[in-house]
């Protein structure tokens, strides 16, 4: 965990609400994917907690949906701006039970993590199946990214409007995988829980206070006792999580 | 060179710099950090004798200049601390640290401290009868001066270490409420703790925190609190324990002026880990500014 200045480099809108924000900074606290920062904006009492999409080398990438005051503010970063940043938070997804078939699902602004994720899963020699699934056509992002990383890539829609129509878990049906990776809203992953064949891991989201783990704000119950999504968390193993 | 230590109930602190229980953990997050040991002391999460999971989530909403939080005294329960926080926390924290204990009958909030009473590493009590994010406790029990006298006589009874009372400002009169805890043995008062808030979601037209209500703090409350600290300070000869939207070394020598003689830390160690430290680090150049060379000699100056 780091707390240090990042400096806006470039903020695009890349789909409906959604922007990709990329950033100059120390990420060297940033060690698996999964792990999200925390982020001081001007006139916000709270940090904004948002998920590490990818870092290499000094840059940061986050990808966020304006759902909010918060991140309408964010849609309105321009570059050289610079924001304090907490680095290095969560404990981020275990690549190591994998197998060499992994299946990645995201869902809307839980799409973001699985980019980092797939891209280090690839450079393991894994061959990464990426479901992403969205509402409709004009909200679809990254689909050619993860196809340029070498993964198999399925986009499904709510409306048809482009891919699978339907959930994610509609794509299911065939695939062949050896462990699942999932980010996205609450009942797209209860749908995944009780649909998929494998074991697999599952990152949350939750209001959160500090993001560090100080103030017991985002608490969850699982099989093993009491955790906090910021620090124990986001990421639960399937076997844990109480459904 | 100036001089930042204060005596607080018979033991000296190096500085009145205290981060607020729910807002530092068992220190340990913290002294990932930075050395915790720089700090006057900390008061440690909220114990109850049983373990509590807290409210359902949501139980975090942010507001204009501070948050509202209904964690509800989520904590292992007081054997899990004396097992297994207390250790660790000694690993980190070389200093007497203060308890901050809860409870839901004067029966429990009395148990609580007796066993927590043998710990050697805990200097101080503070015993929290204002949580407002609880049912039938915790605040409750600060929100009349009989009942706020009656948990105070019975901690009382099982401690000798100094027992520090935390205040509701949930009240028609604090003042009542401190000389009560006065007048029940306390050896000083902590205030203010949360205000009693909420927020509505406005596209689900519900309130945001599942808990419906929340504790305010931040530094939206800091007035509330300087008024309280100035209030009771004229009416107990007991230390007070200031604290309520504290961010910054000025913050920390106004509650000083108000009457605390040592301040706590709360919100602002959740959206900067390192404020108390930074607070800490601020004070001596702060006390220069306003020609203060012993902090000490400037409790209760507004007076």
């Amino acid at each position: 965990m780091k707390d240090t200045l990042f400096e806006v480099i470039t903020n695009k809108k890349i789909a409906k609400n959604t922007y990709e924000c990329t950033l100059r900074g120390d990420i060297s606290d940033i060690t698996a994917p999964g792990q999200f920062v925390n982020i001081k904006l001007d006139g916000f009492y709270l940090r904004r907690p948002i998920s590490v999409c990818d870092a290499a080398d000094d840059m940061l990438t986050i990808i966020y949906k304006v759902v909010g005051e918060g991140t309408e503010a964010m849609a309105n970063f321009v570059g050289g701006e610079r924001l304090l940043t907490l680095t290095g938070l969560g404990n981020g997804y275990d690549l190591s039970p994998s197998g060499d078939r992994p299946l990645l699902v995201g869902g809307g602004a839980g799409v973001p993590p699985m980019y980092m994720l797939c891209k280090r899963l690839v450079a393991l020699g894994k061959r990464p199946t990426v479901i992403l699934g969205f509402g409709s056509a004009d909200e679809v992002f990254y689909e050619r990214e993860f196809a340029a990383l070498g993964a198999r890539v399925i986009v499904t829609t709510v409306d048809g409007s482009v891919g699978v129509r339907g959930f994610v878990t509609d794509a299911l049906g065939g695939l062949d995988y050896t462990y699942f990776y999932t980010c996205g809203p609450e009942p797209m992953l209860k749908a995944l829980y009780n649909a998929t064949v494998t074991e697999g891991q599952f990152s949350f989201e939750e209001r959160m206070g500090c993001g560090f783990g100080a103030c017991m704000g985002c608490s969850c119950k699982t099989k093993y006792g009491n955790k906090r999504i910021c620090r124990d968390g986001p990421v639960l193993t399937k076997e844990e999580i109480i459904w | 060179m100036v001089n930042t230590k204060v005596n607080l109930c018979g033991i000296t602190l190096d500085n009145p710099v205290i981060p607020a229980s729910g807002t530092f953990g068992f220190g340990y997050e913290f002294a990932e950090l930075y050395d915790i040991n720089i700090l006057g002391t900390f008061s440690f999460k909220g114990t109850t004798l049983e373990g509590r999971f807290g409210n359902p989530t949501p139980r975090i909403a942010e507001c204009a200049s501070g948050m509202l939080n209904a964690v509800g005294l989520q904590n292992p329960g007081v054997e899990a601390v004396i097992k297994n926080e207390l250790p660790k926390l000694r690993r980190v924290f070389h200093k007497p640290v203060m308890a901050n204990v809860s409870g839901f009958s004067v029966e429990e909030y009395t148990e609580t401290v007796r066993r927590l009473d043998g710990e050697e590493d805990i200097g101080w009590f503070e015993v929290n009868i204002s949580c407002p994010n609880v049912h039938g406790g915790g605040m409750s029990f600060g929100t009349s001066p009989e009942a706020a006298e009656l948990v105070t006589r019975s901690v009382r009874a099982v401690t000798k270490k100094p027992l520090i009372i935390k205040l509701s400002p949930n009240v028609t009169d604090i003042v009542s409420i401190a000389k009560a805890c006065e007048a029940g043995g306390a050896d000083g008062v902590s205030l203010i703790n949360t205000l009693l808030g909420m927020r509505i979601d406005l596209k689900k037209r519900r309130p945001l925190l599942a808990n419906r209500t929340g504790g305010f703090s931040g530094p939206a409350i800091k007035p509330v609190a300087v008024r309280m600290i100035y209030q009771v300070f004229d009416a107990v000869k007991i230390p007070i324990v200031g604290m309520g939207g504290v961010a910054t070394a000025e913050d920390v020598i106004e509650l000083m002026l108000a009457g605390a003689t040592a301040v706590e830390v709360g919100a602002e160690n959740l959206v900067n880990p390192y404020a108390s430290r930074d607070i800490i680090n601020a004070l001596p150049e702060a006390m220069e500014k306003y020609g203060i060379k012993n902090l000490e000699e400037i409790i209760g100056g507004a007076h």
